[in-house]
């Protein structure tokens, strides 16, 4: 458990940036060193806010091991005002924290079962705790399977992990990109393309979807296809969020605000809203 | 009918009114109340009674508001204006915290402002509206500490309608006229012939020590007798009232081509959001003195009329009229009760009076409503 | 050389020809060859004559443009039970892309002109193999579109 002091749920507390370290072009990881020694607790698939001086705040998912509180990994990309003050922090900087918030990741759950993670773009990185936490207790878990898609080789997230995961005997790992050249060992095609190669139990699987809003609707769509159940997958929602407990209203989704409701919902549970455009 | 405590009511004269915030200022409370400006009921620090808008009523429809003199002058007879009590308990723009550079980073300081604050002539469906919203800022899985400190100081003297706006709908909310719990004292204008007279009832122990401060006779049957009767007819007299299944139907009709329809009229003006005293949409804002040296985070109204406010990377999730007035109806109507256990509406009829094109939810929930058996 | 009757077993081991009655597919048989590509081998060049449409039993290929001042520009990659190679069905009857076998790769393949000869004389065969050819390029449509909304770009 976490010895942090009860909190102003809207007061940002200052984090120092232990490690940094550029993992794409476009993307960085932060390690952060809480000011108390209980370290950061939390649960995969929850997120913080987090706060660059001066400039603003935004929603990222923590994407180290939940077994390991005493460093607060966050993986970033550089897309606005905000994220990019964030990549321009150098070690020994601060940076705000404010959370841990949001549904996780149904680890325990899913024992007992095959568990798929299937991941687009920057999604990997808020299923890594998950992929993490499987590994660390792989044997209440049937077979694992981790599927990627990225842009193009340039692209993949966490290479060296989808390495040394692949180069475990009890998990199967299979990456895919939209374009490469021809130096690419590995697959060519859209994600979804590899679901029904990969090797898992339709009837007794939990699958974890994270990635663009269009990528998990086309991977819902291959999955229910294949005879996945829609109360076994399961994704991790986006909208536009600023407190982050649940008083502001912006991130509402039907009557679920994604922030304390969500961002990892049910499939089945949001099936009709992801029906109704513009909700 | 009694009170919550048939011993604490006391009748005082309406020309004694003003013992009331004499003994509420001494107590040190900041009297917040209706006053008449720039022709319409705002909600403001009064000094006195005679600051009230004595002999002023309303008159509210769809789109429209006009103050006029009564034919029989009373205190509260008008019903509400565009302002809502959430003006101070959950204020448009409230700092949260400083932080000030330091060598490395930084260090933050939360700020909360929270006057004593006693409000005077609350209607039951803005009590009931103040309650809705301590669901929301209180109850909840965090808390608001502005919120909460503000309210916990809050001392509220009630108002019993006895007589319905133009566009109001509290009795088919079940919000009122009449106020149920949750009040310090409530207040029922009584006037006859020959004398115009406040019921003044205690709903808690800080109510009952400022009653006891006031001048007037014991209360007795024939005063509770008249109350009732006033706000009955109040109750009778309400001009429309919303569908019992108004959550089913909106939720059931998510895709209905009525919400075009209203797209056409609506200007997309948040009005309604504005006025309503339960919508608590707001947003965060952060920014920085000249020297880079301090940053400040405030909170602020918002509005989901606002295109802005579903933008998430590449654009905004409602991208249309229809889409956005759907969200705001179907919050307030349907998944309010989701999120919150009750409905977000109390039927006072603002967002109907203050939408300049006159959109009634009412009427909207009539017309999604299928016409069968 | 494999015989017709060993081909068809073949045939009838592919996921493409699951349900088809055995006379068509033993019609089909007869155009039908084993092949074998090794590791870096290109089965065909853009613009060059369609002559072969091809089943792949085990291995992997890229689907490629060439783009010049580039190494090839892999868009696509196939697997087992994968079908490539339609040209033939369409004039001019040329390759729109290099294909080049990523590793040892098992195939067999139909020739277009023995085919075409086939589907001119016998209505239904023509039906049984573009009725199960529509819904793979249906399916590969539709994965290629998902890859043009390059949804994990910049946004």
């Amino acid at each position: 458990m976490s010895t942090q002091p009860k909190l102003d749920p809207m007061t940002p507390v200052p984090f120092t940036i232990a490690r940094r370290a550029q993992e794409l072009k476009d993307t960085f990881t932060v390690e952060l060193s809480p000011a108390s020694d209980g370290g950061f607790a939390f649960e995969p698939g929850q997120f913080n806010m987090l706060y660059a001086f001066g400039v603003g705040e935004v929603p990222i998912s923590i994407s180290g091991d939940p077994a390991n509180p005493a460093k607060l990994v966050h993986t970033v990309r550089n897309v606005g005002a905000v994220t990019d003050a964030l990549s321009k922090l150098k070690k020994g900087a601060e940076i705000g924290v404010r959370g841990p918030f949001g549904s996780p990741w149904p680890v325990t759950e899913a024992e007992g079962n095959d568990v798929v993670i299937i991941a687009g773009g920057i999604g990997l990185a808020p299923l890594r705790p998950a992929i993490e936490h499987v590994l660390a207790n792989r044997s209440k878990y049937g077979r694992f399977v981790v599927l990627y898609g990225a842009r193009s080789p340039a692209d993949v997230l966490y290479m060296k992990q989808l390495q040394s995961w692949r180069g475990r005997l009890d998990t199967y790992v299979d990456v895919t990109v939209d374009h490469a050249g021809r130096d690419w060992a590995g697959n060519v095609g859209v994600v979804t393309r590899l679901i029904g190669r990969a090797n898992f139990d339709v009837h007794h699987a939990k699958v974890f979807v994270c990635g663009p809003e269009l990528m998990m609707r086309f991977t819902i769509k291959e999955l229910s296809d294949l005879g996945v159940a829609q109360d076994d997958i399961y994704v991790s929602m986006e909208r536009n969020m600023k407190c982050a407990v649940g008083h502001c209203g912006h991130c509402q989704f039907g009557g679920h605000f994604i922030c304390k409701d969500g961002p990892v919902f049910p499939y089945a549970r949001i099936e009709n809203l992801m029906q109704v455009r513009g909700l | 009918m009694s009170t919550s405590d048939g011993s604490q009511a006391r009748v005082i004269e309406a020309s004694r009114l003003d013992s009331l915030l004499k003994a509420l200022r001494k107590s040190g409370y900041k009297t917040i109340g209706p006053k008449a400006r720039d022709g319409a009921v705002v909600l403001e620090e009064i000094a006195s009674a005679e600051e009230l808008p004595l002999g002023l009523v309303d008159d509210q429809e769809p789109g429209a508001y006009r103050l006029s003199k009564a034919k029989k002058p009373a205190y509260f007879d008008f019903t509400h204006g565009s302002q809502t009590w959430k003006r101070y308990l959950f204020p448009a723009k409230e700092k949260l915290w400083t932080a000030h550079k330091t060598d490395n980073g930084f260090e933050v300081q939360s700020e909360v402002d929270a006057p004593k604050y006693a409000f005077i002539g609350v209607r039951a469906c803005e009590l009931a509206a103040i309650q809705i919203q301590d669901k929301v800022f209180v109850d909840g899985e965090h808390t608001s500490t502005g919120y909460k400190a503000r309210r916990d100081k809050a001392l509220i003297v009630a108002l019993n309608c006895r007589r319905a706006g133009g566009t109001c709908f509290c009795a088919s909310m079940n919000a009122g006229p009449k106020v149920k719990d949750g009040f310090d004292l409530a207040l029922t204008e009584l006037t006859k012939k020959d004398s115009h007279v406040f019921l003044v009832e205690a709903g808690s122990d800080r109510g009952a020590k400022i009653l006891a401060r006031l001048d007037g006779r014991v209360a007795e049957d024939a005063d509770f007798k008249a109350a009732k009767k006033a706000v009955n007819k109040a109750a009778k007299s309400m001009g429309r009232d919303m569908a019992q299944d108004a959550a089913k139907i909106v939720a059931d009709n998510l895709e209905s081509p009525r919400w075009q329809d209203i797209a056409k009229r609506c200007l997309d003006c948040a009005n309604c959001t504005l006025v309503c005293p339960t919508c608590f949409c707001n947003t965060t804002t952060d920014t920085t003195s000249l020297d880079g040296q301090t940053a400040e985070r405030w909170r602020q109204w918002d509005s989901c009329f606002t295109l802005d406010f579903s933008y998430i990377h590449g654009g905004a999730i409602r991208r249309d009229g229809a889409q956005r007035y759907r969200q705001w109806m179907s919050h307030k109507l349907s998944t309010w009760h989701d999120q919150f256990g009750v409905s977000g509406c109390v039927g006072c009829g603002r967002c109907i009076t203050w939408c300049p094109v006159g959109i009634d939810i009412t009427a909207e929930v009539r017309a999604m409503t299928p016409k069968t058996k | 050389m494999v015989k017709v009757e060993g081909l068809d077993k073949l045939l009838a081991e592919h996921p493409f020809f699951q349900g088809m009655d055995d006379a068509s597919r033993k019609t089909l048989a007869g155009c039908a060859r084993n092949e074998r590509f090794d590791a870096g081998d290109y089965i065909a060049h853009e613009g060059k004559p369609a002559e072969r449409f091809y089943f792949m039993r085990a291995g992997t290929v890229a689907l490629e443009f060439h783009v010049p001042g580039q190494d090839g520009l892999v868009i696509e990659t196939l697997h087992d039970g994968d079908v490539f190679g339609w040209s033939w069905m369409v004039p001019p009857y040329e390759w729109a892309y290099d294909i080049r076998a990523v590793e040892l790769t098992r195939v067999i393949s139909l020739e277009a002109t023995c085919l075409r000869k086939k589907l001119k004389k016998d209505d239904a065969l023509g039906f049984e193999l573009y009725s199960r050819f529509v819904p793979v390029m249906a399916k590969r449509l539709y994965s290629a579109r998902q890859q043009l909304t390059d949804m994990y770009g910049k946004s």
